[in-house]
């Protein structure tokens, strides 16, 4: 049984059909891709593990409990972390405090007021913070505010704000997106050192056929709300459904 | 590379102390200002905790509220009935209003939070001006409408008559172990709620409850991916502003033991925003200058006449000193608003970050240039 079960789950906007009747297993401890054209309902699938959107139909279990009708904040304490696909970090804070929040969130939950402390006394959750800095190697920044950080360091300050939580599952929503080629080839180091270290099981969405064959272990091609083909990288090269939902006729 | 944002332990404590010393010593400092009259100071210290608290909301969480001086009305509307009911003790009076602020603050808290941005500014000020308009018709009974709450010598006043102080001759005044709360006396005892109030938010900003404050004003969204529930954070900080602003409300009170429906009006509402913006939004310090500084033009600009001018301009020639003082005449008096306006336009154009944020780019300019020019200084150093 994996970490992450989606059954049956549908979801329209109006006379558009995004999500059509998907079934997903997520194995624990593996990169699992999601890859298809635009419109494809990558992001729809990802919102609804997040508690931004709500299925129409179908169960999205994680480690067995129901993920549905859950606040985002509460899916995020459970153990479910996500990247965005536009950085998403605290730019008027700096790169330490936006890493201290996450931790903070895991020692304290989801609501406390603590008054009395000071933030820089919190040993434990900073001496984390500090580390997870150095992991993704802006331990040098730490005092900066982050707005000025280049878009690469932004997203890996955001990788640092995800990991600092030990999630169980992290979701990526195109990690790469507006790269250049070698931060991209940095970002993949980057994740696959973090797959190594943390063990961590991750869902992957990504346009970028070299981050999808380079980091996953297991490929779902979606075409049109539903996906078409799964299997290793290797099986999904050849397959000339994928070529065909890529390259047009998309008749499924 | 922006950004020093280096606050140390005995930073804050060397900062805290020097703002004892600088209250503390006001009717001293204030004499060559024209401004060291025991009601001035009074004013100083009551808005000043006023805009300390509206800061934590608007400054911190960045939720801007229009409708702030509602809780300061029922502050005072506490403290009279405090006064009325209980005694002329401050301290009952002062307890009772941050509670009932607090709670007040509560309810329109849990309504006005569903929404951000504009619309929780328009829903904060309608809430106000509801209770403005309660508070001047249809609550007569317990406001006593537009002639204002006061402290009659009819009143039960049972803690006083328990301990044999019931009979006053003269008006009434709140009185704390045998010493009247007005002049210096009154001064000293808003004071020393300042320290207090200033000492809160101090521990606020840098605590890690004032951390995931700041994160509300940054990015709402991602903090609500990240875990943690913003709504109660940001009503815990709403109403904690509410229970300053009711702090304030009743030590209006605790000087003059009067209250009427106009404090409750948009108009005062508006003020404290003027106060904070500038000050300096989420600054410390800047708030407490924002408060002095308009409450001191208000009394000082306004006071002045034709004939002050006459003399400030005696020097120049007659035709001359007569055009100035006609155009100069338009800002002060009456007119002082205007001042006020010219003034608050420029540091919203020229220093967005307020006063606070105008001294620290002076102070930057100035060690730049001591050390030769050097860029490097702004860089955050890595140790401790």
């Amino acid at each position: 049984m994996g970490i992450l079960q989606v059954q049956n789950v549908n979801k329209s906007f109006g006379g558009l059909k995004a999500l059509n009747n998907v079934n997903l297993d997520i194995t624990e401890g593996t990169v699992h891709a999601i890859i298809g054209p635009n419109g494809a309902g990558k992001s729809t699938l990802l919102n609804c593990f997040v508690g931004r959107l709500r299925p129409d139909t179908g169960t999205v279990k994680f480690n067995g409990r129901s993920l549905l009708g859950l606040t985002p904040h509460e899916i995020n304490q459970v153990g479910v972390a996500r990247v965005f696909q536009t950085p998403e970090i605290f730019s008027d804070l700096t790169l330490l405090e936006n890493v201290l929040i996450p931790a903070l969130a895991v020692r304290d939950g989801a609501f406390r007021v603590n008054t009395w402390g000071r933030v820089d006394s919190q040993a434990d959750v900073r001496d984390r913070a500090e580390a997870l800095l150095a992991d993704v190697g802006l331990a040098d920044k730490r005092h900066t505010q982050s707005s000025s950080l280049s878009r690469g360091d932004k997203r890996r300050l955001e990788l640092a704000m995800c990991l600092v939580q030990q999630p169980k599952l992290v979701l990526l929503d195109e990690p790469t997106a507006g790269m250049s080629r070698a931060d991209t080839n940095n970002t993949i180091d980057l994740l696959a050192r973090m797959s190594e270290q943390h063990g961590v099981t991750k869902i992957i969405i990504e346009h970028d056929m070299h981050v999808v064959f380079s980091l996953a272990d297991r490929v779902t091609v979606f075409a049109q709300g539903h996906p078409i083909v799964e299997g290793t990288p290797d099986e999904i090269k050849g397959d000339p459904r994928v070529q065909e939902a890529y390259l047009g006729g998309a008749q499924v | 590379m922006t950004a020093i944002k280096r606050e140390t332990a005995r930073g804050d404590l060397v900062r805290f102390a020097a703002f004892t010393v600088v209250i503390l010593t006001m009717p001293l400092w204030l004499v060559p200002f024209g401004a060291a009259y025991p009601d001035l100071m009074q004013k100083f210290a009551i808005y000043g905790l006023f805009a300390i608290g509206f800061n934590i909301l608007f400054g911190l969480t960045g939720y801007l509220s229009f409708g702030h001086a509602a809780f300061l009305g029922v502050g005072s509307y506490t403290a009279v009935w405090s006064f009325k009911l209980l005694g002329m003790n401050p301290l009952p009076a002062i307890g009772l209003a941050i509670l009932l602020a607090g709670a007040f603050a509560w309810v329109i808290g849990f309504v006005s939070l569903r929404r951000t941005g504009i619309y929780f500014s328009i829903l904060t000020l309608a809430f106000a001006q509801m209770s403005y308009n309660l508070a001047y018709s249809v609550l007569t009974p317990i406001t006593n409408g537009e002639t204002g709450l006061r402290v009659l010598n009819s009143d039960p006043r049972v803690l006083d008559h328990m301990i044999g102080a019931g009979e006053v001759e003269g008006s009434l005044v709140a009185t704390l172990f045998g010493v009247e709360m007005n002049g210096l006396p009154g001064f000293y005892f808003c004071a020393v709620w300042l320290l207090i109030g200033m000492f809160v938010s101090f521990k606020i900003f840098r605590s890690p409850f004032g951390l995931m404050l700041q994160a509300i004003k940054s990015n709402q969204n991602r903090l609500n991916y990240t875990g943690i529930n913003t709504r109660p954070y940001a009503l815990t900080a709403f109403v904690i502003s509410g229970m300053y602003a009711g702090l304030a409300g009743a030590l209006l009170c605790v000087t003059d033991p009067l209250a009427g429906a106009e404090r409750m009006q948009w108009t005062a509402s508006g003020e404290v925003v003027l106060m904070t913006i500038l000050g300096g939004a989420g600054t410390l310090l800047g708030p407490m200058l924002g408060a002095g500084i308009i409450k001191y033009s208000e009394n000082i600009f306004s006071a002045f006449n034709e004939q002050t001018l006459h003399q400030i301009f005696g020097v120049l020639p007659d035709g001359v000193e007569g055009a100035v003082v006609s155009v100069a005449g338009l800002f002060v008096g009456e007119g002082w608003h205007l001042t006020l306006g010219l003034l608050f336009m420029l540091i919203v154009i020229f220093l967005p970050g307020g006063l606070i944020e105008g001294g620290r780019r002076i102070a930057g300019a100035l060690s730049r240039s001591r050390k030769g020019g050097g860029i490097d200084h702004a860089h955050p150093q890595a140790a401790e």
